[in-house]
């Protein structure tokens, strides 16, 4: 396989794991969040620092990147999703910067704009692949089971889930903590396949990307962001020898999902057996549907 | 007499200059069937709302087997063995109806966040138990054939029936019906009344039912409480209330005259 091929292929995978993460808290709890580069800011930052500086092995420092992103997540998360709705969208935009912003500023911890560079290039195909199938894997059985209908309550109706006897507030902040998890492990795996670092990666740009793709590939349907990162990540390569008019194309490709499949690619399905199945009785009810009509 | 399940005494509630419930003051015995009637705006919701902790009450106490949980939050009102239906709809309408009774069911079959996770340990028993525990409610209230259907997409009086289902889930001794045969037909509140009076006695409930449908409350309820402006205005047998002048003048008088 050729690099070129088997850096995009990384690439997907690492958003995949990032979209996930988000995919959890937007698509899963109902909490839009518009500051989820800065979680693999810390994550990537992590990694980098305990690698070179520290000389931690590489393994240990991801799985470390991963849970500072889940702590800061978490510290962050219990004063501001108080805020319901909207308001917790913006109040990300500000968290998200905020953390670029410090990266950028603490010049003597992480040279600041200059970049952070000498990291091991230790994210390769399989470490990739490995971490987004581990990570898929974990994130459906967690969804398919008491947390997954927690967190689609909370969703759904959060009055309703509290009067269900659900501490709405506690699910709330454990979707955003793991959630900060995948980010921080997929910014670890950044660190460690582009081996240089800059905090304006992190910036509101790779936010709305995060989000972007787990609107665009439904909400609700892990495998829809899985599909939403692939897209975009081919899209994005295609198009690299017009790359000035990339935002140009992005934008009409989000207006054709928007117009075709107003509920994102995959709607709520995920791909697997219940989907054949669904499609399959979906064709008879429209057939008995057929007869009576 | 053994101690009421369930005691409420001089309850107040503003919100703003709106004085919506007013040294309200009844109690229920353990095993009663009792109805809570009143027009539109008497404040029957927000009893029920200070009841399950969704609003604290500026005044007065709920003693809920002898415990006073005027001050609790409401997943800890609820862990205590209240539950509750909504007058307007709070199903979870992109969930099945089976996925909506196993979101309750799932609090007597727990399992920790690693077994969650890993599907290991608990996990396999005790989703068994939650499916199987769901489908056996759905079935009770006739729901069995519609348990992979989306909540949202079913008829109204099946989501109402739902509903029930999925406040039973919480296995309660203290349920709240708010307005279970709102836009229902006269047949469907025939059947929603066998439902009811089923309910009650087979899970061993203590029931406290809103409604405006005088059929629902007259038939089933032996114990009325009625409410207007906030205030209780009569306490009693069907046959005390049909005959108060003070209900009558309120409430029953208009649909009299209708």
């Amino acid at each position: 396989m050729s690099g070129y091929l088997e850096g995009i292929i990384i690439l997907i995978c690492i958003n995949s794991i990032a979209a996930m993460g988000v995919s959890l808290l937007t698509g899963f709890t109902g909490i839009f969040t518009l500051g989820h580069a800065g979680y693999m800011a810390i994550g990537a930052y992590t990694a980098a620092i305990l690698t070179v500086r520290h000389h931690v092995p590489w393994l240990v420092a991801v799985l470390a990147a991963g849970t500072l992103a889940m702590v800061i997540a978490y510290l962050i998360g219990v004063p501001t999703l108080k805020l319901m709705g909207d308001y917790f969208a913006i109040a990300s935009i500000g968290l998200g910067e905020t953390i670029r912003l410090i990266l950028e500023n603490w010049q003597s911890f992480t040279r600041g704009a200059r970049g952070f560079p000498g990291i091991a290039n230790y994210t390769t195909l399989p470490v990739a692949a490995a971490f987004f199938l581990g990570m898929l894997i974990l994130m459906r059985f967690l969804i398919n089971g008491n947390y997954g209908r927690a967190f689609k309550a909370c969703r759904d109706d959060f009055v309703a889930a509290s009067l269900l006897g659900f501490k709405t507030a506690h699910y709330r902040v454990l979707s955003l903590a793991i959630s900060g998890f995948y980010c921080g492990i997929a910014g670890g795996l950044m660190a460690g396949f582009l081996t240089y670092l800059q905090p304006i990666m992190f910036d509101m740009q790779k936010s709305t990307e995060l989000t972007a793709v787990v609107v665009f590939g439904g909400l609700g349907s892990l495998s829809g962001s899985i599909i939403g990162t692939a897209v975009l990540g081919i899209v994005t390569e295609v198009f690299r020898p017009i790359s000035q008019y990339r935002m140009l194309i992005y934008g009409a490709i989000m207006v054709i999902i928007m117009v075709a499949r107003p509920e994102g690619i995959m709607g709520q399905h995920e791909i697997g057996p219940k989907l054949l199945r669904s499609l399959f009785s979906r064709k008879t009810v429209n057939e008995v549907d057929g007869t009576h009509g | 007499m053994a101690d009421p399940i369930l005691r409420l005494e001089n309850l107040n509630k503003h919100f703003g200059g709106v004085h919506a419930v007013k040294d309200i003051t009844f109690s229920l015995e353990q095993g009663e069937l009792a109805g809570l009637i009143g027009p539109n705006g008497a404040g029957k919701t927000t009893v029920f709302n200070l009841i399950t902790g969704v609003y604290s009450p500026d005044a007065g106490s709920i003693v809920f087997k002898g415990e006073d949980i005027a001050s609790r939050k409401t997943y800890e009102v609820v862990s205590r063995g209240v539950a509750r239906t909504f007058q307007n709809l709070r199903l979870f309408p992109r969930s099945t109806a089976l996925e909506n009774v196993m979101t309750a069911c799932q609090q007597h079959f727990r399992y920790n966040f690693f077994e969650a996770l890993t599907h290991m340990g608990r996990w396999r028993n005790n989703e068994k138990s939650i499916k199987k525990m769901s489908l056996d409610l759905l079935e009770r209230v006739g729901l069995l054939e519609v348990a992979e259907q989306a909540a949202g997409t079913l008829p109204y009086g099946h989501q109402r029936r739902l509903e029930i289902a999925r406040a039973l889930a919480l296995q309660p001794e203290l349920l709240l019906l708010d307005e279970p045969a709102a836009g229902m037909n006269p047949e469907e509140v025939h059947v929603l009344n066998g439902l009811i009076l089923n309910i009650h006695r087979d899970f061993n409930l203590t029931t406290l039912v809103i409604e405006h449908h005088m059929e629902v409350i007259m038939e089933i309820c032996p114990h009325i409480i009625c409410m207007n402006f906030g205030e209780k205005i009569a306490e009693g047998d069907p046959e005390h209330i049909q005959n108060n002048p003070e209900i009558l003048k309120a409430y029953l008088g208009e649909e009299v005259e209708e």
